[in-house]
């Protein structure tokens, strides 16, 4: 079993030993078991970070941008880390993630932590993964969490599903981007950015942007639409304002408890089904009986549920 | 007659197919993937008036004497260590027989930082020579009249700094700008998209070669202001296509940047020169120099209006491909190069650098160097190859292959359109992608052996002779740290810092950068004090990663 | 131990020194995630402390040097020492480039295990590493 039972890990990681964190959110990420008793011992002085989530297409500048968010964290004396998660090569093993390039300037800010996280063996996507390392991440001390991903595929949705405030990445130069935009990104979007403002096509986008946020359902938070250039740092301020002022909100209308109520009950959800899909995988691994009925009959269902019923 | 032709077609087609093939799994298609038939035939070539060379749209050449009228310029790019040992190694090349200069820089320089600076570690002298500021540019010229000889520096970013620095030396010697003569590459666009040497973002770096050419069509008429450069596309891993296309869309989009700026096309369009490379796919090689001619004619003449016929023509600098040179057995180097060098001639380039055999190792010693150089001699002066203009016109297969090379560089150009232009391309790593996916499929062949690379995959020896290679001795980066102290100690520092603050000022406004570039040069302001004075302004720019 | 819990090689690969020659660094990238590593390509003009500090972040095993400006005997030494300093010299390092056989020697004295040359097949790379990393689940 080796590092599986690190006893040294708990050590290291209390002392602030940066490698430990980068070694616990590994276990995370392939589902190591032990980093459960790591997460326990962990938890009473764990103290929860602010969750940003950004996510957009390629080319909106999303690096940059998190970038130049980072930036200004550190000028406000914030610790922050990133998580940077590429969705893109999910199945063949092998990644590879380039999204530090951007942000490599802050690589030697001991207050600044930066990790790439594929998405190999997340059969639950990132989420889970995400939840649990954010909580390592507070316990590790970090004031803010700036989850990072494409907008392709489900990723968006997973941001949303762990981050407190979701910000929403647009550019003018990218074609039709704002027609372009996915079913259900509005549900997400917290906020709205246009990232590359100095650049043609600017008050296009805002305009249609507008437009079809006006035909959304009255909400008791309506996304702001703000304008940025990261590359120049510019709108960064009134943005990471945007953030502070979307957490006010979530605070004094009561849906930042209600919020972490149901993401607890989700959490707990997808837990057990990572639980019992890796029961039923071993149980059939260990029972040969119970896999050659099940292939005589074709019953999954009935033989899931005997799985389960099984005493352990 | 016409019925028997196509008969005995048929008959060799029967024959062809019936006979054995090779079974060595080798490519037929060109390296760069473009499919090939076995044989070309009249068939092959649409129709269209005769081309001929020295008339529109130059597919044959610019030059209505070919290379009967004069021969290309043998250009050898060198440059190490010191701006001494360089001096010595110019005048040696000079009067060896060698008709121009072409000054390599070492990385700092090219990255606009000084040889003491923190990131300059392990890296002064190594790739070129080391040049701090105006000081170093006087040794480097020393005693080598710059109005009698052309000069050719191969520097990006930071290229207005050392044009300027130019002029300042031929001041000191007396010659007046408006007699110097040479080439400065100044070709950012191909930095953004494969070389990597850049350092401001996009918008500031074209304004800075907009600047430098208006500034030349007044002050430095003679200068060939930009080597609008396919080189670097091509050995970042491309694909002959790919560099025609990307480079003839970089000369479009600094075009569109002049006119914005609002010259006009036939003030500027005749100073663009193009560079490309050689490699050693010898008839697509020769298709593609040609094809580049005939698109760059027409665009200039139907797209942008030019209405004089010098801003039609494109003229151009090769290099025979360096990554096409191999370590192991490096004297098929010399093969090699000879082959890509004649491919060029055939291509009817207007000057030539070819590469030494231990130009992959290291920097070329003075033998390598000279082998090179010699080269070049033999292919003008004993192989007839300078005797007959564009002598491969009218081959079935080149002109087929020509035509091809023309096609897809326009399916380029309508994508590049699609996407926005060239920087929205670069912006979302649209070039870097195509470039990286051509490198990675040869990659793949090689190991495949389905190309052959010989002494690498194949014909490979199992002891390999050491040959002689030049090195950099270490001292070398503090003597030269210590030399751009000296300068800073020795100068007049209130007119430096003046300097340097005007420029930082003008940055800020929209006046044209060059004369506050001279002053401070001439003020012997380091390199990378004049970058900082615009860092200060344009920022730096990050790449998308594209892998 | 469940498959899923086998701990896969990430490598930190990097472009150290001020050349932004691409291309090798590239194709070696691909070529080790189509081998099922985790690659983190940290881009073009790494310092060593950069680099070093990326690898501890992403917890990687590898790091993955790439250099052709003739500068490697001073970046790539200075890379093994950044490690030592930061007591993680569990991680190796390789490197590629232009390099002669005389510095080859010299590197691999100097802590750096391996140098790959021009030419080198991708195939003798990812050898290398699955010799280097046997219960790695690359395929």
């Amino acid at each position: 079993m080796g590092e599986n039972t690190d006893p040294v890990l708990l050590k290291r990681f209390r002392s602030g030993d940066v490698r430990a964190l980068a070694r616990a959110i590994s276990l995370i990420e392939r589902r190591d078991e032990s980093v459960r008793e790591l997460e326990q011992a962990l938890r009473p002085d764990a103290k929860t970070p602010g969750v940003a989530g950004f996510t957009g297409a390629p080319g909106t500048g999303k690096s940059t941008l998190v970038d130049a968010v980072v930036s200004l964290l550190r000028k406000k004396q914030s610790s922050v880390a990133v998580l940077a998660t590429d969705p893109n090569s999910p199945f063949s093993g092998g990644a590879i993630l380039g999204d530090r390039i951007r942000m490599q300037r802050h690589a030697l800010d001991p207050k600044v932590f930066i990790r790439s996280m594929g998405a190999r063996g997340h059969l639950g996507g990132l989420s889970l993964a995400s939840r649990e390392a954010i909580r390592l991440l507070g316990a590790f001390g970090f004031d803010e969490v700036i989850l990072e991903t494409v907008g392709v595929g489900q990723s968006e949705l997973e941001v949303a599903a762990v981050a407190d405030t979701t910000v929403v990445v647009l550019t003018p130069n990218l074609g039709d981007s704002v027609q372009m935009i996915k079913a259900g990104i509005l549900e997400i979007a917290d906020i709205f950015v246009v990232n590359k403002a100095d650049l043609d096509g600017y008050t296009r986008v805002m305009a249609e942007l507008r437009a079809m946020l006006s035909l959304a359902p009255k909400a008791e938070w309506k996304p702001p639409i703000l304008a940025t250039v990261a590359s120049r740092q510019e709108g960064v301020e009134q943005l990471w304002e945007a953030v502070l002022a979307h957490r006010r909100h979530l605070e004094k209308s009561g849906q930042a408890q209600a919020l972490s109520e149901q993401r607890l009950r989700d959490e707990t959800g997808e837990v057990a089904a990572e639980l019992a899909r890796r029961r039923a995988r071993q149980a059939l691994e260990d029972d040969p009986e119970l896999a050659r009925r099940l292939l005589a009959d074709r019953t999954p269902y009935r033989t899931a549920e005997e799985i389960l019923d099984r005493k352990r | 007659m016409k019925v028997r032709a196509r008969d005995a077609k048929e008959v060799w087609k029967e024959e062809f197919e019936s006979s054995p093939a090779r079974d060595d799994g080798i490519e037929t298609s060109t390296i760069s993937g473009i499919p090939l038939q076995p044989l070309y035939t009249a068939g092959d070539r649409p129709r269209r008036e005769e081309e001929l060379p020295g008339q529109f749209p130059y597919t044959r050449g610019i030059h209505p004497s070919g290379y009967r009228g004069r021969l290309w310029t043998m250009r050898q790019f060198s440059g190490f260590a010191t701006a001494e040992e360089t001096n010595r190694r110019y005048k040696y090349l000079l009067a060896n027989g060698q008709t121009g200069l072409s000054v390599a820089f070492d990385m700092p320089t090219l990255m606009g930082q000084d040889s003491d600076a923190p990131t300059s570690r392990g890296e002064v002298g190594h790739c070129g020579v080391a040049i701090d500021s105006l000081a170093d540019m006087e040794t480097l010229f020393d005693g080598i009249p710059l109005g009698d000889i052309t000069t050719s520096m191969t520097i990006n970013s930071p290229a207005a700094i050392l044009l300027c620095m130019y002029i300042a030396v031929a001041e000191k010697q007396g010659v007046p700008a408006s007699k110097l003569g040479g080439t400065l590459q100044n070709d950012i666009l191909k930095e953004f998209i494969a070389q990597k040497e850049f350092i401001f973002p996009p918008a500031p770096s074209m304004r800075l070669v907009v600047d430098s050419i208006e500034y030349c069509a007044q002050e430095v008429p003679k200068w060939n202001t930009i080597s609008i450069s396919g080189y670097h596309i091509r050995e970042a891993g491309s694909t002959a296509a790919q560099e025609l296309a990307f480079t003839l869309a970089d000369g479009m989009a600094y075009v569109d940047a002049c006119l914005e700026r609002g010259m006009h096309i036939d003030d500027f369009a005749s100073r663009l020169s193009f560079f490309f490379d050689a490699h050693i796919d010898f008839f697509e090689e020769i298709a593609k120099f040609r094809a580049a001619r005939r698109i760059w004619a027409r665009w200039m003449r139907e797209r942008y209006g030019a209405q004089q016929e010098r801003s039609w023509k494109l003229r151009f600098h090769t290099q025979t491909a360096g990554v096409s040179l191999t370590a192991q057995q490096p004297e098929l180097n010399i093969a090699r190069t000879a082959i890509e060098a004649l491919a060029a001639v055939l291509g009817g380039t207007q000057s030539l650098h070819t590469n030494a055999m231990d130009e992959v190792l290291a920097l070329p010693t003075d033998r390598a160097a000279r082998i090179a150089l010699r080269t070049q001699q033999l292919l003008a002066y004993e192989t007839g190859a300078a005797n007959t203009i564009d002598p491969l016109g009218g081959s079935y297969f080149v002109e087929a292959l020509t035509d091809e090379m023309e096609r897809q560089a326009e399916a380029y150009f309508k994508r590049i359109d699609e996407i926005g232009g060239v920087i929205p391309a670069i912006e979302v790593g649209f070039f870097q992608k195509e470039i990286a996916d051509a490198a990675f499929r040869y990659q793949k062949e090689l190991e495949l052996k389905r190309r052959i690379v010989v002494g690498v995959n194949d014909f490979t020896v199992d002891e390999e002779e050491p040959i002689d290679i030049l090195r950099i001795d270490p001292r070398l980066e503090s003597q030269q740290s210590e030399r751009v102290r000296d300068v800073r100690r020795k100068r007049d520092q209130a007119r430096c810092t003046n300097a340097l603050q005007s420029l930082s000022r003008a940055a800020a406004g929209t006046d044209n950068l060059m004369p506050y570039i001279l002053d401070a040069v001439r003020a012997y302001a380091t390199e990378g004090e004049i970058m900082q004075a615009m860092i200060e302004v344009f920022g730096t720019y990050t790449e998308t990663a594209v892998v | 131990m469940p498959s899923t819990a086998v701990r896969p090689v990430r490598i930190v690969v990097a472009k150290v020194g001020l050349d932004g020659h691409d291309r090798g660094v590239k194709v070696v990238a691909r070529a080790l995630r189509d081998a099922g590593y985790e690659v983190i390509y940290t881009g073009l003009r790494q310092t060593p402390e950069m680099v070093v500090d990326a690898a501890l972040q992403e917890d990687a095993q590898v790091i993955g040097l790439s250099i052709h400006s003739g500068a490697h005997m001073t970046l790539f030494p200075a890379v093994v020492e950044e490690l030592k300093r930061r007591k993680a010299t569990d991680i190796i390092v390789f490197g590629g480039g232009i390099i002669p056989d005389d510095d080859i020697t010299a590197l691999k004295k100097r802590g750096v295990e391996k140098i790959f040359t021009p030419g080198t097949p991708l195939q003798d790379i990812v050898d290398w590493l699955r010799k280097r990393f046997p219960d790695s689940p690359a395929k």
